[in-house]
């Protein structure tokens, strides 16, 4: 039998928690306990960072808000310092929770902004700390505080709880990876507004994230006041603890559950070394050399660069096995149905009228075709459609449900989907799984083999089921216009809205592609669709809305819309007199 | 509370001024090469210390002046910012990325100086230590008074090179779109050697000013990162008086809470600032 990965996890940690029972020195203890500390920081740390992306750089305020939590209740009001372990996870997971739901809230909020607002609360956290009675100036004595008899010697004790959280850690970050969540997370790292778009609540699964993240930090830390048994902010809360976390996990691997564990150890066993062999100094620039390397050659990390091959291998034994599941075919209903009413919107960019009070309306069934020229607001109507942007006036009722102003991840919830002209993969993800995606978090919302096979059967569809394994990266322009399309299907929309699937495609591939878009309104959908590309917007539309500076100008049957002498004046200018 | 003296309120506003140009002499190089290179020079603060290493050595064992050792050092500097941007640029990393490999040599220099120098303080006793200027009841330290103009002088003469050459318009067309400036034959690859280079050198200055007023050891490195972090971002990236400023604002804001409040406290208004800024403006930094 072949043992899987979390099952050689959990037999060496049984392995591992017979060690105090060997009669080795206390000295063994303290070296794996501090090994096990590592694990923890990192492993924890990678829940946010690595998953999602975030790199933070106040991982070292979690750990210290949960030292100082235990030096507090243990040192100076004498509750028992097992009790104090919840209250400094808590007390931790609380002010990451905090932290994010503030800074998260910030649309454009790029990686190095992250980090270094995430550096900056550690010190603010410092100071007050500092400053207030928690520490005082003086730092938090321990010495005196008993420390309960799990195991007969202290070391033991501090080594098997160690032990027991490092464990516990690994586990909870192994089942965020194959989650749901964890799924949100990495398609949060790719393309945060694609995530959102597709229907992951971006804003509460990173709150979730930075909340176990910092929370298990803040109990590592309480153990870890107990070990060092005198806190001081200097050591606490210094720069250094969390460049080494994401140190350790950048080069385990940021986006693998066990790549931080693995970065962990070798760092803190190579620190170790050279600080025994009387060579600390250059212990510290082996570990500097190593961080640079690993970023300029292997910028995935040592288990980013060996697991996946291992995985992909894998992979395609499993999908060849499910076979494609039919859809649920949707009985078209009466066509007069009006399935989405926009009426009066507007939005402006920096002064600039994007849409001026557009009203349009879409029935159940139809396709309808938007046109207009450049700017004159087609894509703006779509990413107001889909909660990307927020209206500055105006109404969107969808399914006679008020839609104006919802977020996007429950836009996507009530229905629809959309494609983008330039499309947008998750670029780490399989052609399956960003297919798999959208079934899962969209209006289907299916659990995770469900929304597979139902991804399979688009994939199918769109003429892309031999590429079920490969990167976003090695299809060609015709291939990922077609994933855009399976991506938006596989959430089961009732209304799709198509942002120029057309442009860039050759004519037979524009052949291919309409008669593609026949055969999914044929199943049931009602498709709203941006085009440039006139002949197949004459031959597509039931009806045909024109669009020019922010405002419909006509609207109806295409051969009747074209005709009209101030739609050609749009497209081809006034004539002479 | 009790209120101090006029007298210690005008000394607390100069010492803010003094220190708030060194984070603005120290931000100068860093403002350039993340807003102009996009990486983000972590190692910018070792580099200075290891110029105030250096003026250290040169002058209590060759018995240079202080200020005859960026003969020195300016050269040194400005070749190895060049090498380092070389080497980078053959990697085309990301920002984040940039931080993360300038932190591992950060800690290779931390280390080295380490090695040489040992961890132990080091203070540089030169003649200019002693000499002060006495204006009515305030104390201007000679110093601090270089650094202060130093640093002004080179934040302008930067803004003016940025501004009125066409080297300076080159570099910033370079940097907002290369592309197209490669495009309108501006050598963004030269160009980007050359800023890597005087953001170096410009580190290399910040050294001397640090080995004039301060006590150094290698730890200290780690001291400024916080504060000049975020005059830079206070500052605007990419612009070169900017640190300027906003480092002599934070200075002159922590020197009043050490004066007024508690000098323990005054970690707190920098990097409350660095939030506040991150969080009100981060669309346009």
């Amino acid at each position: 039998m072949r043992l899987s990965l979390p099952g050689g996890i959990a037999v060496a940690g049984l392995a591992l928690a017979a060690v105090p029972f060997l009669g080795l020195p206390p000295f063994y203890e303290s070296f794996l306990y501090l090994i096990f500390s590592a694990v923890v920081m990192a492993t924890s740390w990678n829940i946010l960072s690595g998953y999602s992306g975030y790199f933070s750089f106040g991982h070292g305020a979690f750990f210290g808000a949960g030292m100082y939590t235990t030096a507090t209740l243990a040192g100076r009001f004498e509750l028992p310092f097992l009790w104090t372990l919840p209250a400094a996870g808590l007390i931790s997971a609380l002010l990451g929770v905090g932290v994010g739901a503030v800074v998260f809230r910030l649309r454009r909020l790029r990686g190095e902004l992250f980090a270094l607002l995430t550096l900056a609360v550690t010190f603010v956290l410092a100071t007050i700390v500092l400053n207030t009675p928690i520490d005082g100036g003086q730092g938090v004595s321990l010495s005196a505080v008993p420390l309960p008899a799990i195991l007969s010697s202290p070391s033991s004790t501090l080594y098997i709880l160690g032990l027991g959280m490092a464990l516990l850690t690994l586990w909870i970050s192994y089942r965020i990876y194959g989650s749901k969540l964890g799924t949100g997370l990495f398609a949060i790292h790719d393309d945060e507004d694609v995530a959102e778009v597709m229907g992951v609540p971006t804003f509460r699964y990173k709150l979730m994230a930075f909340g176990l993240s910092s929370g298990l930090a803040g109990i590592a830390g309480g153990i870890h006041a107990m070990f060092i048994s005198y806190v001081t902010v200097g050591e606490t809360f210094s720069i250094i603890v969390p460049l080494n976390v994401v140190l350790m996990s950048v080069l385990g691997g940021t986006r693998h559950w066990l790549g931080p564990a693995v970065g962990a150890t070798v760092i803190t066993g190579l620190l170790y070394g050279f600080t025994a062999g009387d060579y600390p100094v250059a212990g510290r620039a082996a570990v500097g050399l190593i961080l640079i390397v690993v970023i300029l050659f292997m910028p995935e990390g040592l288990l980013g660069r060996f697991i996946p091959r291992l995985q992909r291998r894998r992979r395609v034994t499993a999908v060849t096995a499910v076979t494609a599941v039919p859809p649920a075919t949707v009985a078209a209903p009466a066509p007069a149905e009006t399935l989405l009413k926009i009426s009066g919107l507007a939005k402006a960019f920096n002064g600039l009228q994007a849409l001026d009070g557009a009203d349009v309306e879409v029935r159940r069934g139809e396709i309808l075709g938007l046109v207009g020229p450049n700017g004159s607001g087609k894509s703006t109507l779509i990413n107001l459609v889909s909660g990307h942007y927020r209206s500055d006036s105006g109404n969107i009722v969808f399914a006679g449900r008020d839609i104006t102003g919802l977020a996007a991840h429950a836009v996507a919830r009530a229905g629809i989907a959309r494609t983008y002209q330039i499309p947008r993969p998750f670029a780490h993800f399989t052609v399956l799984q960003n297919v798999t995606l959208p079934a899962m978090f969209g209006r289907a919302a299916l659990d995770r083999v469900a929304a597979e096979s139902e991804a399979l059967y688009w994939l199918e569809f769109t003429g892309l089921g031999d590429k079920a394994d490969a990167l976003p990266e090695d299809l060609n322009l015709h291939q990922r216009k077609f994933l855009e399309l399976a991506r938006a299907l596989a959430a089961k929309p009732s209304l799709l809205l198509l942002d120029e699937v057309l442009s860039g495609l050759t004519p037979s591939e524009i052949e291919h592609a309409i008669s593609t878009i026949r055969a999914i309104r044929d199943r049931g959908a009602t498709i709203v669709f941006v085009e440039h590309v006139m002949h197949a917007v004459m031959e597509l539309s039931d009806r045909i809305v024109v669009l020019n500076y922010g405002k419909v100008i006509a609207e109806g049957r295409p051969d009747d819309v074209m005709r009209r002498p101030e739609v050609v004046t749009v497209y081809l200018g006034k004539p002479h007199a | 509370m009790n209120f101090p003296s006029w007298t210690l309120l005008g000394q607390s506003l100069l010492s803010g001024i003094f220190i708030g140009s060194l984070y603005g002499l120290l931000g100068l190089g860093l403002s350039l090469s993340w807003g102009m290179l996009r990486q983000i020079n972590l190692a910018h603060f070792a580099l200075a210390f290891l110029g105030a290493y250096l003026t250290f050595q040169l002058t209590t064992v060759v018995g240079m002046d202080p200020l005859a050792t960026l003969v020195v050092i300016l050269p040194c500097f400005f070749a190895f910012g060049v090498l380092m941007q070389w080497l980078l640029s053959r990697f085309a990393i990301s920002p984040f990325n940039s931080l993360l490999v300038t932190f591992g040599l950060t800690v290779i220099i931390e280390s080295s100086i380490q090695w040489i120098w040992t961890a132990d303080f080091r203070n540089l006793e030169s003649s200019y230590g002693d000499m002060k200027f006495k204006i009515g009841t305030l104390y201007l330290p000679l110093p601090e008074l270089l650094t202060l103009l130093i640093s002004i002088a080179l934040s302008l003469s930067t803004w003016a090179l940025l501004r009125y050459t066409d080297l300076g318009r080159a570099m910033r067309a370079a940097a907002e779109d290369g592309q197209i400036a490669s495009a309108f034959g501006v050598n963004q690859r030269m160009l980007a050697l050359l800023l890597s280079g005087m953001a170096a050198a410009f580190a290399g200055v910040a050294g001397l000013c640090l080995a004039l007023s301060y006590t150094l050891s290698p730890s200290q490195i780690y001291a400024w990162i916080g504060v000049v972090f975020a005059a830079v971002m206070i500052g605007g990236l990419g612009n070169p008086l900017g640190p300027l400023v906003a480092g002599i604002v934070i200075g002159v804001a922590e020197a009043m809470t050490m004066a007024l409040i508690s000098p323990a406290w005054a970690p707190l208004v920098s990097f409350s600032l660095l939030i506040l800024v991150l969080l009100t403006r981060a669309d346009t930094i």
